[in-house]
């Protein structure tokens, strides 16, 4: 997918008739981008530089002053991180969490969003009043006590500790219903009425028709959990169970002088996300404005 | 039953609404099945966390222990503590800086990228991509450019013939540089929701407004910014919110320091929690917080709102 397609030419739309003082406005066209090219440059240098120090030698980063250009590509960074250092296994940890709190927001999430959206039951509202009030609650103010209670379970530095935290958000289960209230109803109560159960019918009409939200949900998941360091940080201790932005600061820690190796960890731990990004840049884009805009 | 004859339509509805009616009856078992786990995890992991905090506050507990009561001690503690209230100072000159400075310039780079202009898809990425990386991977990225020795940061002042800062390590420096990187990774944000909002503004407005004769700065004063302020007030809620509660940036890159300089709420939080165990104690700081995020939010809440109200009030007759 090419970066460059996007659904923001609103120009597109505009009548074709353009008053004169706007058609001069379109002459000093260059001026515009010699402003954004050395700002959009400005934002692109700080990962260009984390690329190119991570395939620079250490000898060379250690100079000084230290090398702003690799003289050749050294993988010795790459090798290292592989090799001795637990990074594989905290990318397993990663993966492991990021999936199971995607697909258990997806799973959990719909049910829940569907019941609150379509069924009626005894204490709905009032239960929808409360998980709407839990979005509002900081994680500072619940982290204490959850750490208490993953400690009552047993489960504190393992990844049990960070997965049941993020089984299900009240932001997956609401943003879901608020898409399944605009859905029409009238495809649902027809196979409904026919005797389709309820789990049939959001599994084979409902969940098909809301593939945008869902992928809204997944791809804020993923980022959130993929990203977080501060309940990883509180709930694990042993490096076994480390994730990768647990390990990676901590291996920054220990391996102060070897900055090509915490370079190469750290593309490590960013290149998943930015592979998701840029293949699903749609998504994405569409994920923070309609959480943003309808917030 | 004796039944008078209706129209053909009738019977089907009447039968459409008893078959609802009927499948209705037996359904609060599914419907609860459906949402218990949400239930299960939004109480136990949630409320009920919330209420403990609360008692907590006002105990002292090491993590291990049974707790003991001691009222309120720890909110009158806090009240003398000067770390605390380096802390709340600390935490709100960032947020006094990040929040403005991320919108007015998130603002201004989609006002810009609003124009007939090539390559908007490859600027929006650009400028958005810094949001989607972790603030652990931004720390550790920016502690090594940054860094007073090796970093690239001082290479290139080097060659420019300004002499080396200390940057993450200066307490003078350090508050500002973490704003900068946080502006880094998040004008991105509200630069894709300004863009996405601008989309959705009325472009007869727009040129109703031109062929009045009003100029372009008049035009954004009075015709683009009024239409954008619901998402101005969100974002301004939205990014104070995430500027009171940073926390992994500050871990990573400074751990508080030098000379509790960086040393935010959550940070002292952590810290009184989960390194000097004293959770009782964090747990009243992690309160006073989230009593003024409430207030906060109240606050925005009402400001949309009057913002609302004439608007819907002009549409009505």
């Amino acid at each position: 997918m090419t970066v460059t397609t996007t659904r923001s030419s609103p120009v597109t739309s505009r009548p074709a008739a353009v008053p004169a003082s706007r058609r001069r406005r379109h002459l000093p066209f260059i001026a515009w981008h010699l402003l954004l090219a050395p700002l959009a440059l400005l934002f692109a240098v700080p990962l260009l530089w984390l690329l190119l120090s991570s395939v620079m030698s250490n000898a060379e980063i250690n100079r000084f002053p230290p090398a702003l250009w690799p003289s050749q590509i050294d993988l010795g960074g790459y090798s290292y991180v592989l090799g001795n250092a637990m990074f594989p296994r905290w990318l397993l940890n990663s993966v492991i969490v990021s999936a199971v709190a995607v697909t258990s927001n997806l799973v959990f999430g719909s049910l829940g969003g569907y019941a609150f959206a379509r069924m009626r039951f005894a204490g709905s509202r009032v239960l929808l009043v409360l998980m709407l009030a839990t979005m509002a609650v900081p994680f500072q103010l619940t982290m204490i006590p959850t750490f208490l209670v993953m400690k009552k379970l047993g489960l504190i530095d393992t990844l049990g500790a960070l997965i049941v935290p993020s089984l299900v958000t009240p932001f997956a289960v609401f943003l879901l219903r608020q898409f399944f209230l605009s859905l029409p109803r009238e495809l649902e109560e027809a196979a409904w009425i026919d005797g389709c159960s309820r789990l049939r019918v959001l599994w084979s009409i409902v969940l098909p028709l809301a593939r945008p939200a869902l992928a809204t949900v997944a791809v804020l998941t993923f980022l959130t959990t993929w990203n977080d360091l501060t309940w990883p940080l509180i709930a694990i201790n042993h490096d076994t169970q480390y994730t990768l932005q647990l390990g990676l600061t901590t291996f920054q820690g220990q391996h102060h002088t070897r900055w090509s190796a915490v370079m190469a960890g750290n593309v490590l731990t960013v290149l998943p996300v930015l592979v998701a990004f840029l293949f699903a840049q749609k998504a994405f884009i569409r994920s923070v404005t309609s959480s943003g805009l309808k917030g | 039953m004796p039944r008078l004859p209706t129209p053909l339509t009738m019977p089907q509805d009447g039968s459409h609404a008893r078959a609802l009616r009927r499948r209705r009856r037996g359904e609060a078992a599914t419907a609860w099945a459906f949402v218990s786990p949400a239930v299960l995890v939004i109480l136990g992991l949630s409320v009920l966390p919330v209420v403990w905090s609360l008692l907590l506050s006002f105990q002292a507990n090491d993590l291990v222990t049974p707790s003991r009561w001691v009222g309120l001690d720890n909110y009158r503690a806090l009240r003398e503590d000067p770390n605390f209230h380096q802390a709340v100072k600390n935490t709100v000159v960032y947020t006094v800086l990040y929040v403005p400075l991320s919108i007015a310039f998130g603002l201004a780079l989609a006002l810009v990228l609003n124009r007939r202009i090539r390559f908007v898809g490859l600027y929006r990425t650009l400028f958005f991509v810094p949001f989607v990386i972790s603030a652990t991977a931004q720390g550790v990225l920016f502690s090594f450019i940054l860094d007073p020795e090796f970093g690239a940061a001082n290479s290139v002042l080097h060659h420019l013939g300004i002499s080396p800062q200390g940057f993450l390590t200066d307490p003078s420096q350090a508050l500002f540089v973490l704003v900068a990187i946080t502006l880094w990774s998040g004008t991105g944000l509200c630069t894709v929701i300004y863009l996405a909002a601008l989309q959705d503004v009325d472009q007869s407005l727009i040129e109703a407004a031109r062929l009045d004769g009003a100029g372009r700065f008049q035009l954004l004063r009075h015709v683009t910014l009024p239409a954008l302020s619901p998402v101005s007030v969100f974002l301004l809620l939205w990014q104070t919110i995430q500027a009171l509660q940073v926390f992994d940036l500050v871990y990573v890159t400074t751990k508080g320091g030098p000379l509790g300089s960086t040393t935010v709420i959550v940070y002292f939080i952590w810290e009184q929690a989960f390194k000097e165990f004293t959770a009782g104690y964090g747990a009243a700081a992690a309160y006073v917080l989230a009593v003024a995020l409430l207030v906060l939010a109240v606050v925005m809440r009402a400001l949309r709102s009057r913002d609302r109200t004439p608007r819907t009030k002009a549409a009505a007759p």
